[in-house]
């Protein structure tokens, strides 16, 4: 490599390069199909078209991922993300609908700070276990992946509540600025969070305790508090996640509130070009991956496919993204390309759908 | 403890005063202790819990959930771990419904749907072993696929009239009074050819090695490649007869069936006693996981003022019970 690479070549090495391409191509599917996909019209002060609908939709997944990401990078992973934000969710619906004034905002107010006080508490649990009693991530997070939506249940008794206060309702559908209110909550909470790590030592210490978290430990880092801490991050973000949700619907179904969003979160992550091996992480990336998730979900339909068939087309992203990522399926397809040089293509492809 | 004697109670009396299980069957007898203690609970709380019905009835209930769990026993055995099974689940009951809907002999039928999950289980095997993708995502890949694919089916719910799978899923085995399904037998010997192949087959011992340590198992010249894809695939094919027995159990195919149930099949294990960082456990162990999280279920039901969402939480606490408690026994034999 030349000492100043120029600029093609640095952009060919960023590592950002595959996730932005993919979301290209599929924003170019889209307008393939739909010639207007990427018109915004503006309409009372808003903003209004299928972009404007995918920022929106990314947030819940993007909040939650942003979490995701800390916790993956001191080598962990966080599983409880979607029962915690159907807890949050329960918490403050039940809260809302048992207020004396139900549509105030001073009610919707103190039951999203209920919510995220019982979310907090959550992700604390969830670093204990790891960070004190040292279980292995998966296990303490499943622990509570199996109770927590028992536990919204009985918060809900079981019923789907549907609380009336516009202004809970506002997280959803609100807009700030000619933006979707969603969307803004999630970038103010990504904005913070690339400002904590990157601005302060924290991020290097979470690198840190990922790649080692005993070599950390006796370097002088608290990797325990850190544990602790990105877990209880991660917790707090899936409860914003949480009532984002239950606010676009009006209402807390607590055993499909945040399904699967912890499989979207992770996909979040890895797409981003976070290493699940942990001790390294882009925030960026994950951001780009929760609009790209959002944006494949908008472009099955928009071809033509019924929506629920996404699935199928999330095992393919995660398949060709793990097969980029992995340093076995690169020299096994570099192999190939000394002979003939056809394999590569398949993979690019593959990232492309 | 009372049931540590049960193993032994055959012997002499000096034998049976002297015996100590061996402290890698602990786990496994606290989960029958577990079991045992439930039952009576519940016989003596309500009227008619202690009939032996009652137990056949949890055999019969929960057979898919056994089967399930003993296929993923093999891969958490080898320390990985099997996200899949839930979705293969749904999508058997989907092929299943779907082909009998297009008029396809119900053997053939059977045998796509044990023939997809076992491919299913191999591709997810070969992205473990030979791109060193992580097991949870690699299975994770698999969960999406199988759920996207039974999407692809049919949105819709079919339901399942074909004469021999309603046939084989209301005959019953009679003895005296008491009666079982014929998948309650089939779940009992999916649990005895793993206990068998698991204790006495060369394979077997290399799901230990594998799981004790994958280096080591390497560089004793032990087969690991293909026992490592063989655990996927023995959990892919169990997963499909589960969906198979399911679709019995159930019979129809909905995309929406077995949501959920993979955390069911992984609370059985770990709750009898495997340790999910592979190496240690037994099916038999997870056969009483199975059955404990079942007597809850029937508990619940007999009591009747608790409501369903009780066992989820009540599942969550037993998984916390047991994995601390193996977290604190494994630290004091290093």
């Amino acid at each position: 490599m030349p000492e100043n690479p120029t600029l093609v070549q640095r952009l060919l090495r960023h590592q950002l390069l595959w996730p932005v391409l993919a979301l290209v191509a599929l924003l170019v599917i889209n307008v393939v199909a739909t010639p207007t996909f990427l018109n915004i019209r503006m309409q009372d002060g808003h903003l209004y078209g299928n972009v404007v609908d995918i920022v929106r939709n990314s947030a819940p997944v993007m909040l939650v991922a942003l979490g995701m990401t800390l916790v993956i990078a001191t080598r962990g992973i966080d599983l409880s993300v979607g029962a915690i934000a159907a807890i949050s969710a329960a918490v403050a619906c039940t809260r809302i609908v048992g207020a004396g004034d139900e549509a105030a905002l001073t009610t919707a107010v103190m039951a999203c700070t209920y919510a995220l006080i019982a979310c907090i508490a959550l992700g604390a649990w969830n670093g204990f276990l790891v960070s004190v009693l040292r279980i292995q991530p998966i296990i303490a997070t499943l622990i509570l992946m199996v109770a927590g939506r028992g536990i919204s249940m009985a918060i809900t008794d079981g019923q789907i509540t549907t609380p009336n206060n516009g202004w809970f309702s506002d997280l959803a559908s609100g807009f700030v600025l000619t933006l979707p209110l969603a969307f803004i909550i999630a970038l103010v909470v990504f904005a913070l969070t690339a400002v904590l790590t990157r601005r302060t030592a924290l991020g290097m210490l979470i690198e840190a305790v990922g790649i080692n978290p005993e070599a950390s430990r006796l370097a002088g880092v608290r990797s325990r508090t850190i544990t602790w801490t990105v877990y209880t991050f991660s917790g707090l973000c899936s409860g914003i996640a949480g009532l984002v949700i239950a606010a676009n619907t009006n209402s807390v179904n607590a055993n499909s509130l945040g399904l699967w969003i912890e499989l979207d979160a992770i996909l979040a992550v890895v797409i981003g070009g976070t290493s699940l091996a942990g001790g390294r992480f882009s925030l960026t990336g994950t951001f780009i991956g929760a609009i790209f998730i959002a944006t494949l979900a908008r472009t099955i339909p928009n071809i033509g496919i019924p929506s629920e068939v996404n699935y199928l087309f999330k095992a393919i992203v995660v398949i060709a993204v793990c097969l980029l990522q992995s340093s076995r399926a690169r020299s096994v397809f570099r192999r190939h390309r000394s002979v003939t040089p056809g394999p590569a293509v398949p993979v690019a492809k593959g990232i492309a759908a | 403890m009372s049931a540590t004697t049960v193993p032994a109670a055959s012997s002499t009396w000096d034998r049976v005063k002297g015996y100590r299980p061996p402290s890698r069957f602990l786990p496994v007898i606290a989960t029958l202790a577990l079991f045992v203690g439930l039952f009576g609970a519940g016989g003596v709380r309500y009227e008619g819990f202690s009939d032996p019905q009652v137990l056949l009835s949890l055999l019969i209930d929960n057979a898919f959930l056994i089967v399930l769990a003993v296929g993923v026993t093999f891969v958490i055995l080898t320390g990985g771990i099997d996200l899949s099974v839930g979705s293969v689940v749904a999508l058997s009951t989907m092929i299943a419904a779907k082909t009998l809907e297009m008029g396809w002999s119900p053997y053939l039928s059977m045998t796509a749907v044990l023939a997809t999950g076992t491919l299913l289980g191999l591709l997810m095997g070969l992205l473990v072993h030979y791109f060193d993708i992580q097991p949870f995502i690699a299975t994770l890949a698999g969960l999406f696929l199988a759920r996207g694919l039974t999407y692809l089916i049919s949105v819709e719910s079919i339901s399942i009239n074909d004469e021999t799978f309603t046939q084989l899923a209301f005959k019953t085995i009679r003895f005296g009074d008491y009666y079982v399904r014929w998948t309650a037998v089939v779940a009992l010997l999916v649990v005895a050819v793993a206990a068998y192949v698991l204790a006495r087959t060369r394979f077997g011992r290399t799901v230990y090695a594998i799981g004790g340590s994958e280096s080591s198992a390497m560089l004793m010249g032990l087969r690991v490649a293909f026992t490592k894809v063989g655990v996927y695939v023995i959990s892919g094919f169990c997963a499909s007869l589960a969906g198979l027995m399911f679709s019995l159990y159930i019979l129809s195919g909905n995309s929406l069936h077995a949501i959920g149930m993979e955390l069911d099949a992984i609370a059985a294990v770990v709750i009898g006693g495997t340790l999910l960082t592979g190496g240690r456990g037994y099916v038999v162990g997870s056969l009483l996981g199975v059955l404990v999280l079942g007597i809850i279920k029937t508990l619940i039901s007999f009591d009747g003022t608790l409501s369903s969402y009780w066992i989820r939480i009540i599942t969550g606490v037993l998984l916390l019970v047991f994995v601390v408690v193996q977290r604190f026994a494994s630290r004091r034999q290093p």
